[in-house]
């Protein structure tokens, strides 16, 4: 344990923002200005080898950006993203480094093409990185794909609308390895699923990287599932990381007001009865944010500084918290 | 595979749909008259040395003093109604199938750039297709038909005389097309499998081919199959404008065109069940294009 | 007497190829005040459960056997014109698409007056101030200036708000909650619970949640009923059939659950998947995925079973191992 594990992935201030402006006509006629909406705000993090990075947070706060922005489907509009120390457009243009990054998305229905048969999209990837010839080769290795995520490899023959939310998701999986991957992004996975198939995805996702060292960025909005699978843990609101640091750390001790607040919120199955004193107000509109700490009409803590001023990261231990109250040590 | 399918629900609706299981029949029944024509006419209306004019406009077989050589009679050259038909057909549905395939092939890839690409090129392909649906179709392949003439020689005319009516019906009904497979292709291109293809590096054309292709072809081949009625009545149409298709090589419209003149006096067969023949064909092809509609599309049923 | 008695219910589906029966011999009640949890994984059958109580099954489905008694009385066998004026003002409605339920055309203002008058005689003066009361009493800020808003002015947790509101203005007896929740955001969720059983509470409301979420369930109800492949495969109090479930399938759901509270390496898992309707196996359904079968589970299919202090339809609960 001596070595310092080697840096994967890493976002440096990473950025993306969206023009959402009305068309120059309609600004014209109501006088409105252009409308930036920034998605991802200054995110930087860094995921070692064969460890899992979570982020998790609620609708809109720019979970999925991050992930496209990870495997290059965005540009970023500032900061950087590196792929084994590399600029990742850089590394995206070697087939060679492009194949050791793919990803697993949400929605079961959706992430397969419903014209292919099974058998062409798993191994699509492989054709594009013509990782093997021959039809007989590549039908081999589909068939062990399949086999190893759980499925048979004479599944390779149906259509993804004979298979349920699960199967597909293993399919996905398959599809994701097939380039022999290094690096996952996967997009909350298990959201669609019931949660007794949440289970079995979750332990083939920890089983293939046991046995691969697959390196993980995953996604959640389920602070359990993210506890379950991650050994780093970022959490977003409105775009930036509020709170990050080793996954255990911040769940024994929860600093920032919004962590506190989302585990405050989860119903949990080990809380029969429990009384809650329910949390307000929900999560503005990321195009008109508010000033200062975003969080601040949320946040029973919130004082004067935070509707002003910015938090930056500060670091307690090994984890890295945006709050003025924690700063101040005001947050107990 | 055959089995797979009459047993599929959409066979079922078939089978449970008497508008679509009749104008399937008719369809069916028009096309293969057409199709084999050379071998099932009783008569070869272009083979000039077996017309004879002491044939000339015998009414049909029915009537007092019909003929039973020519079951719905003889027009003023004594060439046989019925084969004229079965002749006029073919060359009608030959030119609306080009016309619509080649409508097809410039509405798709059209549609399938502006949506995939979307930004200004969206944009100027979009305004193109707007600016043209303003214009009947009719009047754009009038249009084009009277421009291409005029700009070829003399004497290719002759020659190219199908290939400009189907290019200028084809020309005319490409934006309708145009336009659906770019909705799709909008919804399609921010679906999951998309992204998973991209990530992975798939250049664009790729996925717009393999990817995106497929899954916008239904529902404008629906489009396609009601278009291809109206290219039937558009060749119908520009041949009885006398723009289409010359007497030498005469379509349903033309023969319509013909016959015409003998309506008033009293020879109504010649125009008459060219007439028919035509309506029964674009109403069959429209019923069976409804249906199809409503059959594919998941939310009616 | 229990408010809701749903007694051996069996709700079919004729299709071309042979009947579909979606669910198989359902029974539980529901007392005045409780609320009772309902899940399963999709496809269990919990919303027919919910629609066949209210009269909404589409068709083709139907109520095949079995009885629904409200206060007593069979409303299973109701004509729609007799069944309009018990949903709504006995039997309220929540479900999981808010904009499903709301009429984007109508303000939400105009809306709870139209449902109350439909139900309650009230004045237009009194609906009317009944309305903006509701509007608060479900947390919506500035309810008086908000009545005349129309639903897309509004976000989706407050939009449920305006469901439950509209659920309950009428002052139902019974309120069936499809996955009220789902649609929304965790902190959002925890919002609109608490609201629903702080209203139900107050109104002395029953409540029946149909969700997957095992977490809310656990917060919220009193009884739990565990369904699978169009049966009820456990049910009773909460705490019994979260910490000591005695169907296996129950115990695999629980097991399959990631916890706030301990981390581990893996998760229980259940292999396999559930049934799909018109392939259920015969005996018990859950055989094929179960790891303790006996014979018998492969022959007979096991009803529900006193089972410590939940009832479990199984056959090692109850002496039917003997
Ligand atoms: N292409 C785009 N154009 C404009 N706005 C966008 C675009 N993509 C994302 N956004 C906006 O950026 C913000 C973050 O979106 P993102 O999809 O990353 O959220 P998320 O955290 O993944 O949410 P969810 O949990 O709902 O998936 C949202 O406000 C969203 O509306
Ligand atoms: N209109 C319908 N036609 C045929 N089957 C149906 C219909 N509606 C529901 N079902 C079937 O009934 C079963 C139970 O459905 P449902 O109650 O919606 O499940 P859930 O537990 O997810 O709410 C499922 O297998 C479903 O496919
Ligand atoms: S900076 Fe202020 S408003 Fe923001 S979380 Fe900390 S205390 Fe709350
Ligand atoms: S009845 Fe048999 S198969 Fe069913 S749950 Fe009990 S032990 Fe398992
Ligand atoms: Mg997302
Ligand atoms: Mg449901």
């Amino acid at each position: 344990m001596s070595q310092q594990p080697r840096i994967v992935f890493e976002a440096i201030e990473a950025s993306r923002s969206f023009d959402v402006s009305k068309g120059p006509l309609q600004r014209v006629l109501s006088g409105e200005g252009r409308r930036i909406l920034r998605a991802v705000d200054s995110v930087s993090f860094g995921i070692s080898h064969a460890s899992t990075l979570s982020l998790v947070g609620e609708s809109g706060c720019g979970k999925s950006t991050m992930a496209r922005l990870a495997v290059g489907l965005y540009r970023p509009t500032g900061g950087e993203v590196r792929f084994e120390g590399q600029n990742l457009s850089a590394a995206r243009a070697q087939p060679a480094l492009r194949r050791k990054m793919n990803m697993i998305f949400q929605d079961p229905y959706a992430s397969l093409n419903p014209r292919w048969r099974v058998r062409d999209i798993v191994a699509e990837p492989i054709r594009a990185f013509k990782l093997l010839q021959g039809p007989k080769d590549i039908n081999d290795r589909v068939g062990q794909l399949l086999t190893q995520v759980g499925l048979s490899a004479k599944d390779g023959e149906k259509f993804p609308h004979e298979f349920s939310g699960g199967q597909r998701q293993r399919i996905s999986i398959a599809r994701a390895l097939s380039s022999e991957p290094e690096f996952l992004v996967c997009d909350e996975p298990t959201s669609a699923l019931d949660v007794s198939v949440q289970a079995q995805i979750l332990n083939l996702m920890r089983d293939l990287q046991n046995r691969y060292g697959l390196t993980y960025l995953f996604i959640s909005h389920n602070l359990a599932v993210v506890r379950h699978m991650s050994d780093r843990l970022g959490v977003m609101y409105l775009g930036r990381i509020v709170e990050q640091g080793p996954a255990e750390a911040i769940f024994r001790t929860p600093r920032h007001p919004y962590t506190r607040l989302l585990l405050e919120a989860i119903p949990d199955i080990s809380s029969v009865g429990r009384r809650r004193t329910p949390v307000g107000g929900e999560v503005p509109s990321p195009i008109a944010p508010p000033p200062g700490c975003t969080f601040h009409p949320r946040c029973s803590l919130a004082n004067e500084r935070c509707r002003t001023e910015k938090p930056e990261h500060t670091r307690n231990d090994d984890v890295l918290v945006a709050c003025h109250a924690v700063q101040e040590g005001r947050a107990v | 595979m055959l089995r797979r399918f009459l047993d599929s629900d959409f066979a079922y609706a078939f089978r449970r749909s008497p508008v679509a299981v009749i104008s399937t029949l008719v369809v069916v029944v028009v096309v293969l008259a057409a199709l084999l024509a050379p071998y099932l006419a009783p008569h070869n209306p272009f083979d000039l040395a077996s017309l004879d004019l002491m044939d000339s406009l015998k009414p049909p077989v029915f009537s007092a003093d019909g003929d039973s050589a020519f079951p719905l009679g003889t027009d003023d050259q004594g060439r046989d109604v019925l084969s004229t038909i079965m002749y006029g057909t073919r060359i009608s549905l030959e030119v609306a199938v080009l016309a619509i395939g080649f409508s097809l092939v410039v509405g798709i890839s059209i549609g399938l750039l502006a949506g995939y690409a979307g930004g200004a090129v969206d944009a100027v392909l979009m305004r193109i297709v707007d600016v043209q649906l303003t214009f009947p179709a009719i009047l754009i392949a009038l249009l084009v038909d009277g421009v291409v003439r005029a700009l070829l020689p003399r004497e290719m005319q002759e020659a190219l005389e199908i290939d400009v009516i189907v290019f200028a019906i084809g020309i005319s009904r490409w934006p309708q097309f145009a336009r659906t497979v770019r909705g799709s292709t909008l919804i399609e291109r921010g679906r999951d499998y998309v992204m998973a293809a991209r990530v992975i590096g798939i250049s664009s054309a790729r996925i717009m081919i393999s990817h995106i292709l497929p899954n916008v072809l239904g529902p404008v081949l629906v489009i396609a199959t009601l278009n291809l009625g109206l290219a039937i009545l558009d060749e119908a149409t520009l041949s009885f404008l006398g723009v289409g298709l010359p007497p030498t090589e005469p379509s349903l419209g033309t023969l319509i065109r013909i016959g015409n003149n003998f309506l008033f006096s009293g020879e109504w067969w010649i125009t008459i069940f060219p007439g028919l023949t035509l309506a029964a064909m674009v109403l069959s092809i429209n019923l069976l294009g409804d249906w199809l509609r409503d059959a594919l599309n998941p939310r009616l049923r | 007497m229990a408010l809701l008695d749903v007694i051996d219910l069996v709700v079919e589906f004729p299709t071309r190829r042979g009947t579909l029966r979606a669910l198989d011999g359902i029974s539980f009640s529901i007392e005045p005040g409780e609320i009772l949890g309902v899940v399963g994984e999709s496809g269990a059958g919990k919303s027919l459960t919910g629609s066949a109580i209210i009269g909404l099954l589409e068709p083709p489905g139907r109520v095949a056997s079995g009885q629904i008694q409200f206060e007593g009385s069979r409303i299973d066998r109701l004509s729609p014109a007799q069944m309009r004026p018990i949903r709504g003002r006995q039997i309220g409605a929540i479900f999981q698409d808010p904009l499903t339920t709301l009429d984007p055309l109508m303000s939400v203002g105009r809306q709870l007056v139209e449902t109350m008058q439909t139900h309650l005689k009230l004045s237009d003066r009194d609906a009317r101030a009944r309305a903006v009361q509701w509007l608060e009493e479900v947390g919506i800020p500035a309810a008086a200036e908000r009545v005349e808003a129309y639903p897309h002015q509004f976000s989706g947790g407050m939009r449920q708000r305006v469901v439950i509101a509209l659920a309950l203005c009428a002052e139902p007896k019974l309120v069936i909650a499809d996955e009220p929740t789902t649609a929304l955001d965790v902190s959002i969720q925890s919002q609109i619970i608490s609201l629903l059983k702080r209203l139900t509470e107050s109104h002395g409301t029953s409540v029946m949640l149909v969700t997957h979420d095992m977490g809310v369930i656990a917060e919220t109800c009193d009884r739990v009923a565990v369904m699978y492949a169009g049966r009820i495969a456990e049910i009773g109090p909460v705490a019994d059939v979260v910490r000591t479930p005695s169907h296996p399938y129950t115990e695999g759901l629980m097991g399959s659950i990631p916890s706030l509270e301990a981390r581990v390496e893996r998760l229980r898992q259940i292999d396999g998947a559930m049934p799909r309707l018109g392939a259920i196996p015969q005996g018990c359904a859950f055989n094929p995925r179960c790891g303790r079968t006996i014979a018998r589970c492969f022959t007979h299919r096991p009803d529900l079973m006193p089972a410590g202090a939940t009832q479990a339809a199984c056959w090692l609960v109850g002496g039917g191992a003997a």
